[in-house]
């Protein structure tokens, strides 16, 4: 990295201001990091903490490369990494597919409309992320709200089992995460000038032309921005799958939950989550080039 | 500008639907009085008594709130010092790792987030003695460390949408950085400091995988209480508490959105 001379001269408050948030991160987000792989490299023991020193007491280095050969070679693993980011990859484009016209549809919208619309989207959002879930879990049931209203209606005669199925992750994954996919898509939208769509359907673009020519590419910033909102979290998800996935959808947040918590396996949670970061350290770093795109745009 | 189609306006009333429907059966749900959750057994406000009666829950929500008030003040405090740092500083060295720092912690599955921290405190009270107990403390300081992330980004986007001359033009006058900085910078972005300060409370409120992992025995916090009763199911007393917090928090966020758009028009007369 190269250093570019600064043209303003550094006084030491400007020192204190970066030096203060800087130091908060380094010791409380990334330190953890080298903590999670040094432990992810030790072995389980019967001890307060359950995992071994990295060096020997007679200072030799002692670590294994036991809890990644297991996690590569036991297929239970292989298969849960595999379920949970096909999970997150179907959900993410089940929210571009629902989240694109609804952003869309706002943009279009009167000022008025459109600011009501985009409240609208925001407030689920502070509400409660577990109590959102939770509201699926009413409605679902084979007792729940959907079921009754279906046997009521006469459509169905016997109540259908979606509770504890992947259709309710599918629910609860698309329901938490479409805002985060609505509102970059809408700020992008929202400085797309529309008048090329209507200039390139008067010329006789069909919509759908109209649509794929200009439309999609001019959105592409914020449809990255929003995939990759809605893919890296629901990654590692875990309070979706407990409360409305069924105990044979096993997703990976979960299994490093319980291989921490019940298990009391600490290197092997450890390694299940170096693993985890390894497939999402990609889309992170995309999702931050983006950004920082989008904030010199911005300047 | 060409009206929305039918295709548009069909999705935008199905996506409604479907973002508020399942609320909605929440609220309806509460007032039922029948035990079981998914039979209607007349209406009633009995659960929401209940609900006062029941001490843990209050005990976990002054635990929540306690916690929430400490990491906004924290993160506005600290994530207004990074987003200046980010918008207004220039380059400077390890600028890099700081933006990654700053970007990260707001898409880290929150399972990685909550090992790791837990794992910083068990060692740090290997070698220090510090934390001694797990609670309040670590709660709040995992929780400071993504909502800042947040606050720096809204406060380094609204510093960067507004151009530098006022800044300048201080600094021309012959004004010092430092106060131009309290005087100019900083009563223009307390909009954003404020909006900061509101998403970090309510973050910090709604958190419960992190929190799970970095507490400690009776260190239970409101979301972590619920968890522990949802997981056997619906229940008619938590539709009554999630009915509750959901109107405190419609009514938060119009009257923030009310004096938002309040402020926005006289800004621009």
């Amino acid at each position: 990295m190269t250093e570019q001379t600064d043209i303003r001269p550094r006084q030491s408050w400007q020192r204190v201001t970066v030096a203060v948030p800087y130091l908060w991160l380094f010791i409380f987000f990334l330190a953890p990091f080298a903590i999670i792989l040094k432990i992810s490299v030790a072995d389980p023991v019967l001890a307060q903490p359950p995992f071994t020193p990295s060096f020997g007491e007679s200072g030799d280095l002692q670590i294994t490369a036991d809890n990644f050969a297991f996690l590569l070679t036991d297929k239970l693993y292989a298969i849960t990494y595999l379920r949970s980011v096909v999970m997150a990859f179907m959900a993410t484009v089940l929210c571009l597919a629902l989240g694109f016209p609804i952003a869309y549809g706002i943009t279009r919208a009167s000022a008025t409309t459109r600011n009501v619309l985009l409240l609208l989207v925001v407030l689920p959002f502070w509400i409660s992320f577990l109590l959102r879930v939770y509201a699926w879990m009413g409605l679902l049931n084979t007792h729940g709200v959907i079921n009754n209203f279906l046997l009521w209606l006469g459509v169905i005669d016997q109540p259908i089992s979606m509770m504890y199925t992947d259709f309710a992750i599918y629910v609860g994954l698309v329901y938490s995460y479409l805002p985060f996919m609505i509102l970059p898509l809408y700020a992008t939208l929202e400085r797309m000038d529309l008048d090329l769509v209507d200039a390139a359907q008067d010329l006789g673009a069909t919509s759908t032309k109209a649509f794929w020519d200009i439309t999609w590419p001019l959105a592409r910033p914020g449809v990255i921005a929003g995939c990759l909102l809605v893919f890296i979290p629901a990654t590692g998800e875990y309070v979706i799958p407990y409360l409305l996935g069924g105990p044979e959808s096993l997703l990976i947040g979960r299994v490093l939950f319980d291989e921490f918590f019940v298990n009391r396996d600490w290197p092997l949670a450890s390694a299940v989550a170096v693993v985890l970061l390894f497939l999402v350290v990609v889309p992170i770093v995309l999702l931050q080039r983006n950004l920082a795109r989008d904030a010199e745009q911005a300047t | 500008m060409k009206r929305n189609s039918r295709f548009i306006i069909s999705t935008l009333a199905f996506g409604y639907a479907f973002l508020y429907i399942p609320l909605l059966s929440v609220v309806v749900y509460s007032f039922n009085d029948s035990r079981l959750a998914t039979v209607w057994g007349g209406f009633s406000t009995r659960w929401y008594g209940e609900l006062l009666k029941n001490e843990q829950i209050v005990n976990s929500l002054m635990l929540s709130l306690k916690i929430a008030i400490t990491v906004a003040t924290l993160s506005t405090l600290f994530g207004t010092m990074a987003g200046m740092a980010l918008a207004r500083f220039g380059r400077f060295r390890g600028r890099n790792l700081f933006v990654a720092m700053v970007m990260s912690p707001m898409v880290m599955p929150e399972v990685i987030t909550g090992l790791s921290l837990l794992l910083l405190f068990v060692s740090l009270q290997q070698l220090t003695g510090w934390p001694s107990h797990r609670g309040f403390s670590t709660i709040t300081i995992a929780h400071t460390t993504f909502a800042l992330a947040y606050v720096a980004v809204i406060v380094q986007s609204r510093l960067s949408a507004m151009n530098e001359s006022l800044e300048e033009a201080a600094m021309d006058l012959g004004g010092h950085p430092f106060r131009v900085m309290i005087d100019i910078t900083l009563p223009l972005i307390v909009p954003a400091m404020v909006a900061g300060w509101l998403l970090a409370f309510t973050l910090s409120l709604d958190d419960l995988v992190i929190a799970s992992f970095v507490s400690g025995p009776g260190g239970s916090t409101l979301p972590m209480f619920i968890f522990s009763k949802v997981k056997l199911g619906v229940t008619p007393d938590i539709n009554a508490l999630a009915t509750l917090i959901m109107l405190f928090v419609t009514v938060g966020v119009l009257i923030a959105w009310t004096i938002g758009r309040r402020m926005q028009k006289t800004a621009s007369q």
